[in-house]
């Protein structure tokens, strides 16, 4: 058998173990005492285990599952090679980012829902999100490669926002040669990758690692600069962009419009995480000089990825109790299912099927308690998950002094509100040509929660790469 | 890093500022505000403006030492840099053309208004200054403000300066002096202690005068993301930071700001003892 056939043989079943290569992490008791990323990753003995889980289909089903269409195979077969170096390569030609996504990513219900290995009953998956981040982990230990920049263009792209979606356009702009500045309103990129992810999950060294490379590629970082207000569109036009991402991301909280909402203890997610994340109140006082408020008994409403960050977070502040509240059933939960298992490990409780009705505060106006309607499973709603149906006179109340509400976000509406000619849909994201991320101002692009509202970390990246893609042809097109 | 290229102490606990921001300078105006960090580790505090120089490119503040983040600032000299100076933050004042202006401020309220008087003192407005503060030596900026005022009333606490009381007494007397010559008030801008906007909103409900409130709450990031400085008007949250931080004043929930601007009463305590004890007291 030549190599080449060798490769392309379709493996059996029978020849794989059914579950993933566990991947060692800290114990639950010791880590809600610390602030330290949760497991430790793959070693290499680890990662060619389960690369070998690989039934190396001859339809690159884990591919199509892709949100940015990464050589999937290719670098599982870097990997069984031991070819590690080949391997963070084929997954940079089309994710900058691996080391994030490697972590973020919910592979489940992408590249691994698709894994032919984990259709069957009682077999999981190909490990095709922690094999990522063994590559991405492998590259930043032994020395990360600036890629190559093509020669200069003389045109020059403004990226409004450091999150996903702009490290992309940025990375991927400076690399076709074209001169970028990325704008930030904080004083520290990374978007919603600073701000939102807590460090137990993403350490932040990682994205000052990422940012680093892209200034070592030429990208200029302009912090403190809020476009729509320091700067207009017009005014960047103006000041020689030649075109425009703007990838403001999903910063404007829900909130409930239940009584209670603005009671003292109670907290949007993006308050309660950018104070702790961003401005590491955690370390209040001796390291920050930002306060956070953590009670005894934490309640988070809602049970998405962030919900799961904030109870995790409450308590590694110190809370004794932090509790979930959800108005469907756990099954409906659009956290990652590995965020919920740690979030249940570290002792986090659920109350599912409630629904809240009323934040209840004392005379001086301090939180204390909120006021559940207890609900069952009904028909499914529009967005195909079953709809909360209460249960008539079955109420209960939960002891709380601090509340987290946690219920998603819509797009940041500063950059639309001050641009006439953006035009925007009425629940706020920007329109966009979605081949294109171009908007409704020729020149201007748009890409990420800005135009979906609150998604994924990967699919702003994949936006990001279709806007820069496009922005490219414009920019070689424009006379 | 933003230069500091003035600073002066107008009274034992409140000093001005003017930083060198070209882009901010350029744009600020009424009603707008800047979140600074001075340091690593640093919170950000949002501060409003009390004067900007476009040609020179500054903007003045003007700040009472207070608690932590206060001192840590008053410690900066001239020539010394804020790391972080973001703005023009927020919604400029709706200045048009209303007639006869009342604006009643006190305290450090005071130098905030006084973009506010020059603005609509432009438009076209009779601009009646009503400022107080609890001592005169505590009253700033009231002579910068003055000179966009065709009429300037002063009171405090002790009657150091102007009349004996509070600048509601000073809001009423007027009213009540225009009510006699068939005149009266088309609008009251308001800033200042939140427990005065809150008195001086009721007394102009009372008499029917449209009023804007410039409102102060805890914030954090400044352009919408967060929601710390949530503030309910008309029974309906609103995010002071993008949608004010000027609001209809007879719409605001005042009491509900008071109780939330104590939020970190203890907290901020704690950073202020442990500041003190590091710097040996050696700042004011």
């Amino acid at each position: 058998m030549t190599e080449e056939t060798k490769e392309r043989r379709v493996h059996k079943r029978s020849e794989k173990t059914p579950v993933k290569t566990k991947m060692k992490e800290q114990k639950p008791k010791v880590r809600v005492k610390n602030y330290l990323e949760v497991p430790f990753g793959y070693t290499e003995a680890d990662a060619v285990l389960e690369a070998e889980r690989c039934l190396h289909c001859r339809r690159a089903f884990c591919q199509e599952g892709c949100p940015v269409d990464i050589d999937i195979p290719g670098f599982i077969d870097a990997i069984l090679q031991k070819d590690f170096k080949n391997g963070i390569k084929i997954i940079k030609e089309t994710n900058v980012l691996p080391a994030i996504c490697g972590r973020v990513c919910p592979q489940e219900s992408q590249c691994e829902a698709a894994c032919l290995l984990g259709k069957k009953e009682g077999w999981d998956p190909v490990g095709i999100g922690r094999l990522e981040r063994f590559l991405a982990d492998w590259e930043r230990e032994h020395g990360v490669t600036t890629p190559e920049i093509a020669k200069s263009t003389g045109k020059k792209v403004a990226v409004v926002g450091s999150g996903p979606a702009g490290l992309v356009v940025a990375a991927d702009m400076a690399r076709l040669g074209h001169k970028v500045t990325l704008f930030e309103a904080f004083h520290k990129a990374g978007g919603v990758l600073i701000y939102g992810i807590p460090e137990f999950r993403l350490p932040k060294k990682i994205l000052a690692e990422e940012v680093e490379t892209l200034e070592k590629m030429g990208v200029e970082i302009k912090y403190n600069t809020v476009i729509g207000l320091t700067h207009s569109l017009d005014e960047l036009f103006k000041m020689g962009y030649n075109t425009i991402f703007l990838g403001t991301g999903a910063g404007l909280p829900r909130y409930l419009g239940i009584p209670g909402e603005s009671l003292n203890g109670v907290y949007f997610a993006n308050e309660f995480l950018t104070r702790v994340n961003l401005m590491e109140a955690y370390k209040f006082p001796e390291g920050s000089d930002t306060p956070v408020h953590i009670g005894k008994k934490v309640v988070t409403i809602g049970a998405g990825n962030v919900a799961m960050d904030c109870a995790r977070t409450a308590l590694r502040l110190g809370a004794e109790n932090s509790y979930i509240v959800y108005r469907r059933s756990i099954n409906e939960a659009p956290a990652r299912q590995e965020e919920i298992h740690h979030a249940q490990d570290e002792g986090v409780e659920f109350h599912c099927l409630s629904s809240p009705l009323a934040i209840m505060g004392d005379e001086d106006n301090n939180i204390i308690g909120l006021e559940c309607q207890e609900c069952e499973l009904g028909e499914p709603d529009e967005s195909g998950r079953c709809r909360p149906m209460p249960i008539e006179g079955a109420c209960f109340d939960i002891e709380c002094d601090t509340l987290i509400i946690s219920i998603g976000q819509r797009p940041n509406p500063l950059v639309p509100r001050n641009t006439p000619g953006l035009d925007t849909h009425r629940w706020g994201g920007v329109i966009v040509n979605e081949e294109t991320g171009e908007t409704s101002i020729p020149g201007v692009y748009a890409g990420g929660d800005i135009v979906t509202g609150a998604a994924t970390v990967i699919l702003a990246m994949g936006a990001g790469r279709t806007a820069a893609k496009a922005m490219h042809e414009y920019m070689i097109n424009e006379k | 890093m933003y230069e500091i290229v003035k600073k002066e102490w107008l009274h034992e606990v409140i000093f001005l500022i003017e930083i060198k921001a070209p882009a901010i300078a350029k744009k600020i105006r009424a009603g707008n505000f800047l979140v600074l960090r001075m340091r690593e580790g640093a919170e950000r505090i949002p501060i409003t403006v009390a004067e900007y120089n476009r040609e020179k490119g500054t903007v003045t503040c003007i700040i009472q030492v207070i608690g932590q983040s206060t001192k840590l600032l008053a410690t900066l000299e001239e020539g010394d840099h804020i790391k972080d100076v973001v703005g023009p933050l927020g919604k400029a004042t709706e200045v048009e053309k209303y007639g006869t202006v009342g604006i009643v401020s006190g305290g450090l309220g005071i130098p905030l208004a006084n973009l506010v008087a020059k603005e609509l003192k432009e438009a076209g407005n009779k601009v009646i200054g009503m400022v107080g503060a609890r001592t005169e030596d505590l009253l700033v900026w009231e002579e910068e403000m003055s000179q966009y005022c065709e009429e300037m009333q002063y009171c405090t606490d002790d009657g150091s300066k102007g009349m004996k009381g509070f600048t509601t007494h000073l809001l009423e007397e007027k009213i009540a002096e225009l009510a006699k010559e068939k005149k009266k008030l088309d609008m009251v801008f308001t800033v200042g202690p939140t427990i005065m906007m809150k008195f001086v909103t009721q007394i102009t409900k009372k008499h029917g005068i449209p009023t804007i409130a410039s409102l102060n709450p805890i914030m954090v990031d400044g352009t919408g993301m967060c929601g710390a400085c949530r503030v309910t008007i008309d029974g309906k949250i609103q995010f002071a930071c993008v949608d004010g931080p000027e609001f209809d004043a007879h719409k605001v929930d005042f009491d509900e700001l008071i109780t939330r601007l104590a939020q970190y009463k203890n907290q901020e305590k704690v950073a202020l003892d442990k500041y003190e004890k590091e710097c040996g007291g050696k700042h004011k």
